[in-house]
């Protein structure tokens, strides 16, 4: 009799424990998608479509119940998660959430490595390994424990050093503060100019990555978009040689500088104007006149001058002049008259080397 | 463009806080967004940008402004405005004839646009129109996706991508559980997508996992998707790509088995078994005799047998 009555008792105690979970479990068919991390619930069940329909309150009441039910299955997940009391016994009850799952896009590519600077190369390449040093010193004179540099440093506040000894082969009137100084701000001003050095050869590696520029994002500019033709074309394995070309791409390859070094003649190329040249060189090297006639160089050089401060003069005239007028300056000063400046430009520097042809005075 | 991109030398220390705050890092910021009017927006889009930035509190940026841009012809407006102000997410609410009640919703990667989808506001009911108590401002709300056009449509799932990244709020280690009070859920069916923001009552269960009651509150809008312009497959590859440095350091040398018992493993260097040192047992202890005997070489039992 007492067993049957201990199996009641049971009974009814786990007809209690179900009926109080009752109020908390939800029914769904599909399992819910869980990511604590990011306090995220994903439901795949089909909502009832026809029940949805219908504006107004019942609209909202649905709604609301689904609401009810996802965020019950969602609580219920969070609550079984390791708690812990935050802040001694009385503090409030705290979750430890995991790593949130979902995956996400970044907002910014992940931080390049910063490229070594010459010391770190160097002492890689030696083998040189960085010496951990005490911040304090032994000060012999002080007999006490001062710090490596800064406030009270160990050797002495070196603004108040009151000698300075003149080293041997030096000129004695030389005045040596002045020199000790002046040493001083080269030394900072060498390692101002290694540090910005170094930072511009992290900026510059850190965005010379092609990569973006070459994902095609629909809006590329025209320069953007010969850059990358080029590229592709330069990416064959014969280098694009033997590529064929687009209609409207130009015929000779562009040179990689640009066009602006210079391009040597080949060798054994044209034997008769070699032998003009060379006995033109001779000629010019045997003769008493001077190769750079003075006098018309500087004569050139005025007339530049000259040249560039009218042009500068019609130009301030244009901006508040009438039309016609503006017109006219325009037309000698923009264009034309900057070819010009530039030829006369370049014939000194060649008749300088030499090699060119002199016309006569 | 070219004023942001020149190497900036920070000369205050705060100057250089500001900079190191922007630079990329291996564990990001929280995302900030910045909610833009458009040259003709209403007082329904204006509403509805006012109360997604209560929401999004402190990690919002509402400009007050009308700035006339089209965000699907030129995206460079916006992307100037996202470095400006370090905001990878953006909100751009507009109306005309055509598209009435217009939001885009965008991110950005690199400062460059990464999604941008467009979506219709059918019907809207503001913070201050339901009369109710509200959350507290920065609450990190529970985010529900119900219907399953989410997981089969591919620009849906892109929405919901964006819509967490939107509402997610700060990364957090540990969530105070009484603390779980805002939860927006959004259903996708019949080609609309409804969002609703309710505020959750625990009530007393009988056992430990509480009731939930739910309250509407907050902000409910009624949206339909317009246009889009996704990602390409292969940026958004990159965009996901997360630094090596993140990955979770395996423990090597520790298994579990099947009931929960943890294994470890230690590897010793060969021992010389001869110096072990065992206990040391007086009766065991070698007779004087025997260990110059040993000494010798020759043992006194191999010496009888010989002869």
């Amino acid at each position: 009799m007492a067993a049957v009555r201990v199996e009641e008792v049971l009974a009814a105690a786990e007809e209690q424990e179900a009926e109080k979970r009752r109020s908390v479990t939800v029914e769904k068919e599909l399992e819910l998608e869980f990511d604590l991390g990011n306090l995220l619930a994903l439901d795949r069940n089909p909502p009832p479509a026809a029940g949805l329909r219908g504006a107004g309150p019942r609209r909202e009441a649905l709604l609301r119940a689904l609401a009810r039910d996802n965020t019950q299955l969602l609580v219920s997940r969070l609550w079984e998660l390791p708690a812990e009391r935050a802040g001694g016994a009385g503090g409030p009850l705290v979750a430890r959430l995991p790593e949130p799952a979902f995956r996400l896009p970044r907002e910014k590519p992940p931080p390049r490595p910063r490229p070594p600077t010459r010391w770190e190369q160097f002492a890689r390449l030696k083998g040189i390994r960085r010496r951990k040093r005490t911040s304090l010193v032994w000060d012999e004179q002080a007999k006490e424990w001062r710090r490596r540099w800064g406030y009270r440093r160990a050797g002495g506040d070196p603004a108040r050093a009151w000698l300075a000894e003149v080293p041997e082969g030096a000129d004695p009137e030389e005045d040596q503060f002045a020199r000790l100084r002046r040493e001083k701000r080269e030394r900072v001003a060498r390692n101002e100019l290694n540090r910005l050095r170094n930072l511009a050869r992290a900026h510059r590696a850190g965005t010379a990555v092609p990569a973006a520029p070459l994902h095609p994002t629909g809006h590329q500019s025209r320069e953007e978009l010969s850059h990358v033709a080029r590229v592709a074309r330069v990416s064959t394995a014969s280098l694009g040689r033997f590529q064929p070309r687009l209609p409207k791409e130009s015929a000779e390859p562009p040179s990689r500088s640009g066009g602006k070094k210079q391009r040597f003649e080949p060798l054994l190329g044209n034997l008769a104007a070699e032998r003009s040249r060379q006995l033109e060189l001779l000629r010019d090297m045997g003769s008493k006149k001077p190769v750079l006639d003075i006098t018309r160089a500087v004569n050139k050089q005025l007339r530049q001058e000259e040249a560039e401060a009218a042009a500068a003069k019609g130009k301030k005239q244009s901006q508040r002049g009438k039309r016609g007028r503006r017109q006219q300056r325009t037309g000698r000063s923009s264009k034309k008259s900057g070819a010009r400046r530039q030829q006369q430009q370049q014939r000194p520097a060649g008749s300088s080397t030499g090699s060119g042809r002199r016309k006569k005075a | 463009m070219d004023a942001l991109d020149r190497v900036v030398k920070p000369k205050t220390k705060r100057a250089k806080r500001f900079l190191e705050k922007r630079e990329p890092k291996l564990k990001e910021n929280t995302k900030n967004a910045m909610l833009i009017k458009g040259g003709n927006a209403n007082l329904t889009v204006t509403e509805v940008l006012k109360d997604i930035y209560a929401v999004k509190k402190p990690f919002a940026v509402l400009y007050k402004k009308k700035n006339i841009t089209r965000p699907f012809e030129d995206q460079t407006s916006l992307e100037f405005f996202s470095k400006k102000s370090d905001c990878s997410l953006f909100l751009f609410g507009s109306h005309n004839k055509k598209r009435p009640n217009n939001l885009i919703i965008g991110r950005m990667f690199d400062y460059h646009v990464l999604d941008m989808i467009e979506l219709g506001i059918e019907k809207f009911v503001s913070l201050k129109d339901v009369k109710n108590s509200k959350c507290p401002e920065g609450t990190k709300p529970m985010l529900i996706f119900a219907g399953d056009m989410f997981d089969v449509n591919e620009e849906y799932r892109r929405l919901k991508s964006l819509l967490i990244d939107f509402f997610r709020g700060p990364s957090v280690p540990s969530i105070r559980l009484a603390g779980l009070e805002y939860v927006l859920h959004f259903t996708a069916v019949d080609g609309k997508i409804y969002m609703r923001s309710y505020k959750v009552l625990l009530k007393k269960s009988g056992c430990k996992i509480p009731r939930i009651e739910l309250e509407e509150m907050g902000p409910s809008l009624d949206l339909v998707m317009r246009r889009t312009h996704l990602a390409s497959d292969d940026l958004y590859k990159l965009s996901l790509k997360q630094p090596k440095a993140l990955k979770p350091k395996k423990k090597k040398n520790i298994s579990h088995d099947v009931f929960g018992t943890t294994y470890g493993r230690i590897h010793m260097q060969k021992q010389d078994l001869g110096k072990l040192q065992t206990r040391k047992m007086k009766g065991l202890k070698k007779r004087p005799a025997e260990k110059s005997a040993e000494d010798g070489g020759v043992s006194p039992k191999k010496s009888k047998s010989a002869s």
